[in-house]
């Protein structure tokens, strides 16, 4: 469904280091549950954020108020795993716009952009220079402009830029899905179907 | 001519039109739906006021969330009962064809499409399932999607993707006695890392590959999104034909003989570009378990869990977050540790040959008084052909506990959970954190290393059992 237009972010990041974070992770398979897709972030990260009787884990970066923003920065091969959309909209409920990693599952990367969270791919480097700025500062701004495609440390200036194709970029800038390319071309689709 | 590979041809064939700088339009043949990834698409179309294009191309079964006891009864969990529900609305509001919990072809959504011959060579085929890559066996492009391709494909019968990179791992020799198709796949995942596939879709390829059955090729392309890969795809042959033969969806007479004609043109041509090649030699692999959490992580079941040299930063902290969550430390051998459950199921290994094979070696044996067995077969024609082959008595004397269809403890979603801190030895294809229940802690393995672990109550190597 249609979503937020994506312009310029520009916010603190939360960091969440940890490598290989699967989409059970993002959302467990019991929290799948829903016939509408409606308060999914409440439990996004749920067996990392709480404990089984529910109370908050200190450690987890999400319950940390040293930290907040729009931008998750993730480890390496982030949303590894199950096709689950939910995870995507778990974050997006939260509040996350922007999903910054050195490297990401492909599903999870679909999916993202179907929905409307940016996937930014950085450098291994360049992750590992955030990290420590944010670790350093966790008030650390990020800017992160998708139609220059480039993202920014602005304590720094420090900046990369990153791949989208056009079409994404287009759809993500205007907040439109893929249904309505798709439904536009209905009769190109049906020829092709009967030509089968 | 353009040389291509066998995805070449499949994918080159059901491009609709491709975007200027931007993805394919991308035509699928066959979708496969279950309760819990389809509700929200349903809703969405009607939001946006439009049907389903081709319902005729959509099949669907709940698999994911349903309970593996009196099926018969109505759902106890409601909001189980409510998605379920859900899914018997929409397929009748659209006439989509429902393989209902107790009918005759119910069952793990990646285990009725090949029983009932739907899955054929050549065809595209997606569901909002991430094992949808389980159909490439029979040398179709098979891949998960999410909800909203769901919804593209419920409404278009199309989605918009990118051509994946093409990769090609090829597995020649023979593989020796207690090693299986899952043993191979864990192996080549181990090599090549929980990420080494992504961005890429595998051909697996070589006479290790090409030797196995039906089922066990299976297991091989079910697991291919482990690696990270879009989907796993393996030429079809013989096997394949003679598989599909006289399967109810398979096409018939004259029809049938032009489907094999077709068919056999399904084959990677000599020299043609591969972005990326592996190869590995069968008679190195032995009986493979994981003893972390992503599938990545495994050994050979005589070998012991990797030290943390030449690790460091996130890559270290996250390896030792791993084995922690695990209870193991860095450097053991994993032979002999204790064991609390052993499930043999899910679309990985929840087929009747994986059945079969539990069933012939713990016949006439005693699975061990710490462990709790559970065998759930993957559908009802599989769970009938066990009951008709006296697979279920050998089971049930050796003191497994035999439940109804559905994907079950592989995500539990349902109420077959592993409690937390207990170990789990399991045919499925996950052995994430919390994947089995919250604090679950699970290691995969083949069907015959659970069965030799049902009977010793520790981790075993097969070979040394039976």
């Amino acid at each position: 469904m249609p979503y937020d237009s994506f312009n310029v972010l520009k916010s603190t990041v939360v960091p969440l280091p940890t490598e290989n974070v699967d989409t059970d992770q993002i959302i467990p398979a019991r929290f799948l549950k829903a016939t509408e897709r409606e308060g999914f972030g409440d439990n996004l990260f749920r067996d990392w954020r709480y404990d089984v009787e529910g109370n908050p884990k200190k450690d987890f970066v999400l319950n940390d108020q040293t930290y907040s923003g729009k931008i998750l920065l993730a480890g390496k091969n982030f949303g590894s795993g199950s096709s689950r959309e939910h995870a995507v909209w778990a974050l997006y409920d939260y509040g996350f716009r922007c999903v910054v990693s050195s490297f990401f599952a492909d599903i999870f990367k679909n999916n993202c952009l179907n929905i409307g969270v940016l996937p930014v791919t950085i450098t291994p480097e360049f992750a590992d220079v955030l990290f420590k700025a944010i670790e350093e500062n966790p008030k650390t701004e990020v800017e992160v402009d998708l139609d220059k495609q480039t993202i920014t440390l602005l304590s720094t200036g420090q900046s990369e830029t990153f791949d989208i194709n056009s079409y994404k970029k287009e759809n993500m800038k205007n907040g439109f899905d893929d249904i309505d390319y798709l439904l536009n071309i209905n009769k190109e689709i049906t020829a092709f179907a009967e030509s089968r | 001519m353009e040389k291509k590979t066998l995805f070449d041809k499949i994918w080159d064939a059901h491009v609709v039109r491709s975007v200027p700088n931007g993805p394919d339009v991308f035509f699928i043949d066959k979708h496969f739906i279950h309760e819990v990834t389809s509700p929200v698409a349903f809703l969405n179309l009607e939001k946006r006021g439009v049907g389903v294009l081709y319902p005729e191309r959509t099949i669907a079964t709940p698999d994911h969330n349903v309970p593996t006891v009196d099926q018969d009864k109505t759902i106890k969990d409601k909001l189980s009962r409510m998605q379920v529900e859900r899914l018997r609305e929409n397929c009748k509001k659209y006439n989509i064809e429902l393989h209902d919990l107790g009918s005759a072809h119910h069952g793990i959504v990646h285990v009725i499409g090949p029983e009932l011959g739907v899955t054929q060579p050549g065809m595209t085929i997606v569901c909002g399932d991430s094992h949808t890559s389980t159909h490439g066996a029979f040398g179709a492009i098979a891949f998960g999607i999410g909800t909203s391709e769901v919804e593209m494909v419920l409404a278009t019968q199309c989605i918009m993707q990118s051509k994946a990179k093409k990769m090609r791992i090829t597995v020649d020799g023979q593989v020796g006695k207690g090693v299986t198709s899952k043993d191979i796949i864990l192996y080549i995942i181990a090599k090549i890392s929980a990420a080494g596939a992504t961005g890429y879709f595998v051909e697996y390829a070589g006479s290790a590959i090409t030797s196995l059955s039906m089922e066990a090729r299976m297991t091989i392309c079910n697991m291919s999104i482990e690696m990270g890969a879009r989907g796993g795809l393996i030429a079809p042959d013989e096997t394949t034909f003679n598989y599909l033969k006289g399967k109810q969806y398979a096409p018939k007479g004259e029809d049938w003989d032009k489907a094999v004609a077709y068919w056999k043109t399904l084959k990677t041509d000599e020299g043609a570009f591969f972005d990326k090649e592996y190869h590995f030699d069968g008679s190195d692999i032995e009986p493979m378990i994981t003893y972390g959490t992503n599938p990545g992580m495994g050994i050979k079941i005589k070998g012991n869990i990797p030290t943390t040299e030449g690790m460091e930063g996130s890559n270290k902290t996250t390896y030792l977050k791993s084995l922690d969550y695990m209870g193991f430390a860095p450097g053991e051998p994993i032979k002999g540790k204790k064991v609390d459950y052993v499930f043999v199921g899910s679309c990985t290994n929840g087929r009747i040959e994986d059945i079969r094979s539990v069933a012939n070696f713990v016949k006439g044996k005693k699975k061990a008084d710490n462990i709790t067995a559970w065998i759930v077969p993957g559908s009802r024609e599989v769970e009938k052909m066990a009951h008709e082959e006296g697979l279920v008595k050998i089971l049930e004397e050796a003191g497994f506990e035999l439940r109804q269809p559905g994907c079950s403890a592989c995500l539990a979603m349902n109420e077959d959970k592993i409690p937390s801190g207990k170990y789990a030895v399991s045919t499925s294809n996950r052995n994430f954190e919390g994947r089995q229940g919250p604090g679950a802690r699970t290691m995969l393995a083949s069907p015959i290393t659970v069965a030799a672990v049902a009977v010793t109550g520790e981790i075993t190597d097969p070979r040394e059992v039976f």
